[in-house]
């Protein structure tokens, strides 16, 4: 039975990275409009000047080499086992640059701002929310609860546009955009990382403001349960502090389900900061989007797609692969 | 007749009285509304149109939230802007809903193999972030307008109510009163839509609320990031556009404020409204809310 549900898992994790693969093969295959006709209507626009008879030259040559002359079949297949190798393509506007090395530059930039901000949130999320559930809690916790589903509802890059206006345009307390001063060069330095974190406080606060209500409410909810059991009657009555009860024994058993929303969260990363980055030119999976947009660098906005759609897919795998070790009820 | 859809109406103004959340958010809606159809007669929107009124202007008597870069007045845009992306939220809500209503519907009611493809197809679609496959559509449809962009983001926004409604109709299907349907010979087509169909259309409401703030979040963020529709001047457009001529950094505020304040009373409104219906749907949530 444990394999059954290993393998099923595995072959829809295949299923959605092949599904991801051909969208991004027969979408733009399906749009009017010829990829080499773009491109000669681009040199053209440029002024490059050509004899119409070299034209038709041109075009067959540009076919050969993008492999347009096969069969659709012949083309699907290398399409898609050139994704699975990982190998997204030239990038037209980093040339000759690959997408997959623009993809690697960008990510860590986008990786560290989101699971940093992702763990603060998660953090205060759950400490609040346990807070508002506890009924010896000072009576003032129970005004965040409509702050917080407010604050949840605004999405995070429109907030961020707000802050930056406030703190980086009027009060000039912190940078307006970027991941660092621009004429720094990256390094391993406590200058360095004092610049980091200045640039990426004010994206960051927008992603933590914007999600801590989601935590905070979802871990109310589990608390109000926890603080029901028995056990909790028991340790009151042996006279335990109060801050024990509080941290060991209700607040601990109420983050085990959080926890697993943490991961899923944790896996969506990349795919959560797309908009926050073009928000504050950060210069993440987000900012490569953007700018791929801007300057109709497909191969690029593909590549970007499917990578988004990749890292989910692997972070709900493993999530789900996981999940049987935790809790034995999922595998039946 | 008539008198007991009156009685339906007292009962709901009456729960919607009882349920400030529901109020507020309802309140929120119907001003936004109230903005996008009184608006244009006290306004002159083809001011909304390019060049049709000085560049850059801070909000005065004659132009209350200012002009932006391209010549715009800005009252005039979030006038004929704030209906657009309604429209293109309970458009692309409708269309999502009603499609995952269909499929949770059969693959709830028929099982067996309809069951397990339909599901594995939802449980898949789910795993991928729906802006991805966005914007590989966007980036390759050229002129796209309100009604396309609500139609793409529609076929991405069907999952959520599939899933629901099928947990909901498996446990309906097995009510006592669907056997005695079905012992009185009942086909399954008047089955499904006089039996089953009533019992689900209060959970299919409040995923409508859910499905249109999810496309225009989904919507917002494409037009943010360029692709919405070039020509008409919706509010994440009109975003775009202010952060594309750098707006914030010129100090030109009015630019870009209104279209947000818009936003967050749509989404703050949508989001009570949907917390307010799944308490309605779901009663054991109503005591922790």
């Amino acid at each position: 039975m444990k394999q059954a549900y290993f393998i099923r898992r595995l072959v829809m994790f295949f299923v959605v990275v092949v599904l991801a693969a051909t969208v991004n093969f027969i979408i733009p295959r399906l749009m009017p409009g010829d990829p080499i006709g773009a491109v000669l209507e681009e040199l053209r626009a440029r002024g490059a000047g050509m004899q119409s008879d070299s034209e038709d030259e041109i075009v067959a040559a540009y076919r050969a080499r993008f492999g347009l002359d096969q069969p659709i079949h012949i083309q699907y297949f290398r399409f898609l086992f050139n994704t699975l190798r990982f190998d997204l393509g030239y990038s037209i506007s980093y040339y000759p640059s690959k997408v997959e090395a623009a993809l690697l530059r960008a990510l860590p930039w986008t990786v560290g701002l989101l699971a940093i901000s992702t763990l603060i949130s998660f953090a205060a999320g759950s400490f609040f929310g346990a807070m508002m559930a506890w009924p010896r809690a000072p009576g003032f916790m129970q005004r965040f609860v409509p702050m917080f589903m407010i604050l949840s509802a605004v999405p995070y890059y429109l907030l961020g546009l707000i802050l930056v206006y406030i703190f980086a345009f009027v009060m000039r307390l912190l940078p307006l955009g970027g991941a660092y001063s621009s004429g720094t060069v990256p390094e391993l330095s406590l200058r360095f990382l004092l610049d980091v974190i200045k640039h990426g406080a004010l994206p960051a606060l927008s992603i933590v403001l914007t999600s801590v209500g989601f935590w905070a409410l979802s871990m109310r909810g589990v608390m109000v349960t926890v603080l029901g059991e028995d056990y909790l009657t028991l340790a009151e009555a042996k006279g335990l502090p109060d801050r024990r009860i509080f941290f060991a024994y209700a607040m601990r058993n109420a983050l085990l389900p959080q926890v697993t929303s943490l991961a899923i969260a944790l896996g969506t990363v990349t795919s959560g900061a797309v908009l926050v980055e073009v928000v504050f030119n950060y210069p993440g999976i987000g900012w490569l989007l953007y700018n791929a947009l801007r300057s109709s660098d497909y191969y690029m906005v593909q590549g970007v797609a499917f990578f988004l759609i990749l890292t989910v897919a692997v972070s709900v795998l493993v999530v789900d692969l996981i999940y049987p070790l935790l809790d034995p009820r999922i595998e039946r | 007749m008539l008198e007991n859809v009156l009685l339906h109406v007292k009962s709901a103004i009456s729960y919607i009285w009882r349920t400030p959340k529901l109020l507020l958010g309802l309140a929120l809606l119907l001003s936004l509304l109230l903005l996008s159809l009184v608006g244009p007669y006290i306004v002159d929107v083809d001011k909304a149109r390019p060049i049709s009124v000085p560049t850059r202007k801070p909000p005065s008597a004659e132009h209350p939230l200012g002009t932006d870069g391209g010549g715009r007045d800005m009252l005039a845009v979030i006038i004929t802007g704030t209906p657009q992306t309604l429209k293109m939220g309970v458009l692309a809500g409708l269309v999502g809903v009603t499609l995952g209503t269909s499929l949770g519907l059969i693959a709830g009611y028929f099982g067996g193999r309809i069951d397990m493809i339909i599901s594995t197809a939802t449980d898949t679609m789910l795993t991928i972030p729906p802006l991805a496959i966005l914007l590989v559509v966007a980036g390759s449809v050229r002129a796209m307008t309100v009604t396309d962009m609500a139609i793409i983001i529609a076929l991405l926004s069907w999952m959520f109510p599939a899933r629901t409604i099928r947990a909901q109709v498996l446990s309906l299907r097995e009510q006592p009163y669907v056997h005695m349907a079905r012992l009185a010979g009942l086909g399954d087509i008047r089955i499904i839509f006089e039996e089953i169909m009533p019992n689900i259309l209060p959970l299919a409401a409040a995923s409508f609320v859910g499905a249109t703030s999810g496309a225009v979040l989904a919507g917002i963020g494409l037009e943010v990031l360029g692709l919405g529709p070039q020509r008409t001047p919706t509010l994440g457009m009109t975003i775009y556009w202010a952060q594309l001529y750098s707006a914030l950094i010129n100090g030109l505020w009015w630019w870009w404020l209104p279209p947000i304040i818009v936003l967050i009373v749509l989404f703050v409104g949508l989001f009570l409204v949907s917390a307010a219906l799944d308490e309605f749907v779901n009663p054991r949530l109503r005591r922790t809310g």
